[in-house]
Order: structure tokens, then C-alpha cells, then sequence
């Protein structure tokens, strides 16, 4: 009854193309980012921010940009957290090394070097396909890993590869409070999230889904399979590696390579797999379910009284089980459950 | 020289037990499309009840002797395998038949986290050893021709023993049974197969049966190297290169592929490792497979990939 585009005409395609076509839409998502930026902050506990909005701010971020390449262009990709640990170390360099560079930059510029990298490692995408490009990409998994463990000159010649980076500030205002933290990320996040929406309602967003559905066929009708599929590559590894300086940046403070080993890659998938591959919304939700959950089910099994050793092994079973379950009954993700749910909702009361 | 021969052998040996466990692959593969990610975790699996069964039998029953232990610890290992086997082929591929690749990919993924989540629940978490009685000390060839001989672990010569000769049964067992027969016939046409009265939901329960005792193979050797522990389930992820290196639908390829990216790998850490500060072996043999990929985008033995539109 509420939720209705009856009586909303467009009168322009400008009006037509909006994100938000409908009015309550906007309305709802006005009131989400006034609650995100304005109450939350102020009201939530300090265990709140440490332990589920700021992981989930900058895996969604993550899932995001791994949703471009997987979901939108139909590239596997098992080395999301090699590109992580390239921009998480490219920013702590950028930081370090240069005099006077502010620590946003020092991220963005993070970035722009994983995006390097995620082209270089793209490259062979153009002839491997499929499962075999899928295995391909655990090479940059590995390189990555082993590089910043081996190679001192990344870690500052620190022996573990262990750097750590503190102070962060943005234009004076220091970033230490775990609520000023929790803005910095959503603002990225709020930005990079417009930017991944407008490029897949784009042309080179059309030109990924049709490689995705059908390479050969694309190219028939004249897309250019290596712009379109390097573009991915660029695109996703950008954001993951803005992703992976923030988690080291913000979140971590201090980390090693082992924090973006093979796990996160496999987490991350997870992520888009259970939220909806190809599918912004679905990014976000994968990402809250899948760093909720097991906080959840730890809390459960403490409330219970498994000791820990069986409730870890518990929760690996059901995220093994959900993984399955969600690709047999539900291949689309929760980003499709929730299209359903407004699909209804636009018919309630009266769905005849 | 001797010690390039060294290095050499080594690598075979490794490369053996790599080709092991790609072969779990390829066969999973040729008979139902799926790559199957859950193969490291179905080594470790398969480890971890051959290890506690090996252990909780002479409790149950009495039975004193190691052999005899081992072996009844052999068949429910194998037996269990066989259940799994079965419940996966029930509860998850049955259900995803006729979709992409890159789905059945990531449901294995969800196999590997429960298989490893439950193998851990019901067998524990520590470290288990498997004592199949292998010969440990090391061995010296050829003391004439090279001052010092060559030195080569008796256990990785038996361990390559057992590879080569699983390798010559499955063969075997392909090309003379009727249920090898029809295997192969389902990795060449499923249609077809099924359209001359093959059973393909009991072709797949063998298929993934054969790879389940691949696994246990696997594990028992890696396991006695190397202790039955999590890590085990990662091996896997170093046999993914050889499976792409030789082709996803080839067995000579994995055999043939596993051996080049053991003694790349071992030549590789020896000769060119210290310029890049060591530990290369991680990345290595990845490296060696993408760059080959290159070249030829299906493997050295792998069927020619058509695209029709």
C-alpha cells in the first residue's frame, strides 16, 4: 500500500534512468544513509564498530569490487586477497616513503597499484578461460603472499613482514575514534558504491554482462573482449586494493601478509556467492551476512557451551552447508530474495 | 652433477605424489565436468579416519597386530569414503545438474569448508600419525659413479612405488572392467551414454568413490610424511597447477604434468631460489602452469577447446 509506483510518471529519460526510480526508494534509502552518518555513530558500542560495522564497511567495499569482476564480467577470480595485499602495502609505501603524503591519497594510490597489478595478472585471462583461469588466478594469490613476506624492501625491512601505520588523519581532523573510523570507511564506501552502480548501468557494465553471458558472441557483434575484460580486472582490482589499504589502514593497524592469504580470497567469494553475483545490493548483503554470522554462531556456541575448538569447526560446516544450499535453491542470493520481497511488497495488500 | 641427479630424483618423487592427487581431479572431472576444489579436503578426510581408525581398533576389538589393524582401518577408511561419496553425489551434484562450471566449482568449495569443518568434528583436531610401517632411512644410489652416491629418502621410493602402481591399477581398471568401460563412455558423451541405459547417478557415486580412494592413497603417504593435520587439505591446492599443466580431461597429463612441476619446482628452489630470497616453491609451479597456459590455453594433453556461439 505504501510502497507503489502508481501515479509516478516519468516525463524525461533523465527522470526514467534514475537509480531510484520510485519515490519511497529514495525516501528509504535517504533515511538509511541519515541513520548510517547521523545515529549510528552516536549510538553504537565500541564493540560494535570494532567487531561488525567497520570489517563489514570494508568487505563490502571488497565483495564490491570482486562482484564487478565475477558477478558482472564472469571472471573467476580466487586472488582477491593478493590484490588486497597489494593495495594494503602499496598505501603503507606511498605513506611511508613519501614526505607529507596524506593517508587518503596514500589509499587511493594503494589502489591505483593494485589495479596494476590486477591488469597484469588479467592479462592471460584473454586466452585462458573458465576453470582454468579460475586456478590461473591462485598464481597472484601466491606470488602476492610470497612477495610480501620475501621481498623486505615492501615491509619497511621489517623480519616478519609485519608494518604497522597509526595517526591517520583527513584534513586535520585525527581518524583514532573507533566512530570516527566507522565514517571515514562509510564514506568510502558510499562513494565507491555510486561509482560501481553508475559503471554497470553504463555502456562498459553492458559490455562486461554480454562478455559474461557469451564471450564469442559478444565479440561477434563487436564489443572488444580484451577492453572489456581488462577493464574488469582494472576496475575490481582498484576497488579491492582501496579495500585491502583500509582493512590494513583502519581496521587491522598493524598486520602481515598472512592477513590476506587464500582465506579471504575464499571469504570474499563467499561473500558475492551468498549475497547475489552480479548484483550491487547483493555485495552488501553478503558481506554482512558472512562477518555476522560467525560472530553469531561463536556466541551461540559460548551460550551453549561448546568449547571453541568445536564451535570454529561447526561454523566451517555451515558455511560449507549454506554455500551449497544457496547455489541449489537459490543461485541469485539474497540480493534475489530481496527483489521478490519488494516485488510483493508493491502488490501488498491487494496482490490480485 | 651428483647432486643436480639428487635434486632431480627428488623432484620425480614429489612430483609423483603431486600426480596422485591431480589424478583425483582428472577423473572427477572427465566423468562429470566438475572440478572438484574438495579433493585436498577429501585427503584430509580420508587421512584423518584411516589415522583415528587405525588407533581406535585395537581398543574396540582387541586386535593386537599393526597389519591387521591397519588393514581393517584401510577398508572402513575406504568405506566411509564410499558414504561420502554417495551423500555428495545425493545432496549436492544431483542437484546442480546441467549447470556452468564455475557454479559446480564454488559447491565443491562448499564441500571442502563442511568436509573439513565435520572431518575435524568427528576425528579431532591434532595432529594424528599414520604407521604403515614405511621404511624412513635414507638411501644411497650409484656410490661408484658420483663421490658420495646419491641420496635418495627410501620413503619417497616406496612412496612413488605406490603412486606408480595405483596408477597401473586404475588404468587398468578403466580399460578391462565393464564399470570402466562405462565410466569412460560417460566422460566421452553423457547423452549418449545415458541414452545406451548407463546409470549416471551410479556412474558419479563410482566415480567420486574411485577418487575418494585416490584420496586416501593420498593421504595415507602425504600422512606419514608429513602427519595427518590441517594443512593436509591444503596439498590440494599444490596439485591444481599440475591438473591445469596437463590438461583437466587427461590422465597421462596429470602423471606427466605432476612430474614436470616436481622437478621444476625442486630445480627451480635449488638453482634460481636464492636470487629471489627463497621460499619460491609456494609460487612457483603456478607460475610454470599460467605461463604454459599461454601457450597452449588447454594444458599439454587437454582436449582442444571449441567455442561455438
Amino acid at each position: 500500500m505504501l510502497y507503489r509506483e502508481n501515479g509516478q510518471f516519468k516525463t524525461s529519460y533523465r527522470t526514467d534512468q534514475q537509480i531510484f526510480p520510485i519515490l519511497q526508494d529514495k525516501v528509504v534509502i535517504g533515511l538509511l544513509l541519515a541513520l548510517a552518518f547521523i545515529a549510528v555513530p552516536l549510538l553504537a558500542p565500541e564493540y560494535l564498530f570494532k567487531a561488525v560495522l567497520i570489517p563489514f564497511l570494508i568487505l563490502s567495499l571488497a565483495a564490491l569490487g570482486l562482484n564487478v569482476l565475477v558477478g558482472y564480467c564472469g571472471q573467476i577470480s580466487l586472488g582477491t586477497g593478493g590484490f588486497m595485499a597489494v593495495g594494503a602495502y602499496a598505501a603503507y609505501n606511498f605513506l611511508i616513503r613519501v614526505e607529507g603524503m596524506p593517508p587518503v591519497l596514500a589509499i587511493l594510490l594503494g589502489g591505483v597499484c593494485a589495479t596494476v597489478v590486477g591488469v597484469m595478472f588479467g592479462i592471460p585471462s584473454l586466452r585462458i578461460k573458465g576453470l582454468y583461469l579460475a586456478v590461473a588466478t591462485l598464481a597472484a594469490q601466491f606470488f602476492c603472499d610470497w612477495a610480501f613476506l620475501r621481498i623486505k624492501w615492501f615491509t619497511n625491512d621489517s623480519s616478519s613482514g609485519s608494518v604497522s601505520v597509526s595517526g591517520l588523519s583527513v584534513l586535520g581532523l585525527p581518524v583514532d575514534t573507533p566512530a570516527a573510523k566507522y565514517l571515514f570507511c562509510l564514506s568510502f564506501l558510499v562513494i565507491f558504491g555510486l561509482i560501481a552502480k553508475n559503471l554497470v548501468r553504463s555502456h562498459i557494465g553492458r559490455e562486461w554482462m554480454a562478455i559474461r553471458d557469451m564471450d564469442v558472441a559478444a565479440a561477434v557483434i563487436g564489443i572488444r573482449p580484451v577492453y572489456a575484460k581488462l577493464t574488469a580486472f582494472a576496475v575490481s582490482s582498484f576497488f579491492v586494493g582501496v579495500a585491502g589499504a583500509l582493512w590494513g589502514f583502519v581496521h587491522l593497524g598493524s598486520w602481515e601478509p598472512a592477513a590476506f592469504n587464500i582465506d579471504r580470497s575464499f571469504q570474499l567469494l563467499f561473500m558475492i556467492i551468498i549475497g547475489g553475483l552480479g548484483s550491487i545490493m547483493g555485495s552488501f548483503f553478503g558481506a554482512a551476512f558472512i562477518v555476522v554470522l560467525p560472530i553469531i554462531l561463536d556466541n551461540l556456541g559460548v551460550a551453549v557451551g561448546f568449547d571453541t575448538a568445536f564451535a570454529s569447526h561447526l561454523t566451517f560446516m555451515i558455511f560449507g552447508a549454506l554455500i551449497v544450499f544457496f547455489l541449489i535453491v537459490e543461485p541469485h542470493g539474497l540480493a534475489r530474495l530481496w527483489s521478490i520481497a519488494k516485488e510483493k511488497l508493491r502488490l501488498w495488500p491487494f496482490p490480485h | 652433477m651428483g647432486f643436480f641427479l639428487e635434486t632431480l630424483i627428488g623432484g620425480l618423487m614429489a612430483g609423483m605424489l603431486y600426480s596422485l592427487i591431480a589424478l583425483g581431479f582428472v577423473l572427477i572431472f572427465k566423468a562429470s565436468g566438475v572440478f572438484n576444489f574438495a579433493q585436498g579436503a577429501m585427503v584430509l578426510f580420508a587421512a584423518l579416519a584411516m589415522a583415528r581408525f587405525a588407533e581406535w581398533i585395537p581398543e574396540w576389538t582387541g586386535i593386537q597386530g599393526k597389519l591387521a589393524a591397519n588393514l581393517i582401518a584401510f577398508v572402513l577408511a575406504m568405506a566411509v569414503m564410499a558414504v561420502v561419496a554417495w551423500l555428495i553425489e545425493r545432496l549436492v551434484l544431483g542437484k546442480l545438474v546441467n549447470q556452468e562450471g564455475i557454479t559446480l566449482l564454488m559447491a565443491t568449495l562448499g564441500v571442502t569448508y563442511f568436509l573439513d569443518g565435520f572431518g575435524q568434528t568427528i576425528f579431532g583436531s591434532d595432529i594424528y600419525k599414520i604407521d604403515i610401517g614405511m621404511p624412513k632411512d635414507p638411501i644411497f644410489l650409484l656410490e661408484g659413479t658420483f663421490p658420495g652416491g646419491i641420496l635418495v629418502g627410501q620413503e619417497d621410493l616406496f612412496a612413488a612405488l605406490i603412486a606408480a602402481a595405483l596408477v597401473a591399477v586404475l588404468a587398468a581398471f578403466f580399460q578391462y572392467t565393464g564399470t570402466g568401460r562405462a565410466l569412460r563412455a560417460v566422460a566421452d558423451d553423457h547423452q549418449a551414454a545415458q541414452s545406451i541405459g548407463i546409470p549416471l547417478n551410479r556412474i558419479w557415486v563410482i566415480v567420486w568413490s574411485v577418487a575418494g580412494f585416490v584420496a586416501l592413497v593420498a593421504g595415507i603417504i602425504w600422512g606419514s610424511k608429513l602427519g595427518v593435520q590441517f594443512s593436509l587439505s591444503l596439498v590440494a591446492l599444490k596439485a591444481l597447477p599440475v591438473v591445469i599443466l596437463g590438461g583437466l580431461t587427461s590422465v597421462p597429463g596429470a602423471i606427466i604434468g605432476g612430474l614436470l612441476i616436481g622437478v621444476g619446482e625442486k630445480l627451480s628452489e635449488v638453482y634460481i631460489g636464492k636470487f629471489f630470497g627463497g621460499g619460491i616453491e609456494i609460487w612457483f609451479a603456478y607460475v610454470l602452469a599460467l605461463g604454459f597456459l599461454l601457450v597452449r590455453p588447454q594444458g599439454l594433453f587437454g582436449e582442444k577447446i571449441i567455442d561455438r556461439v
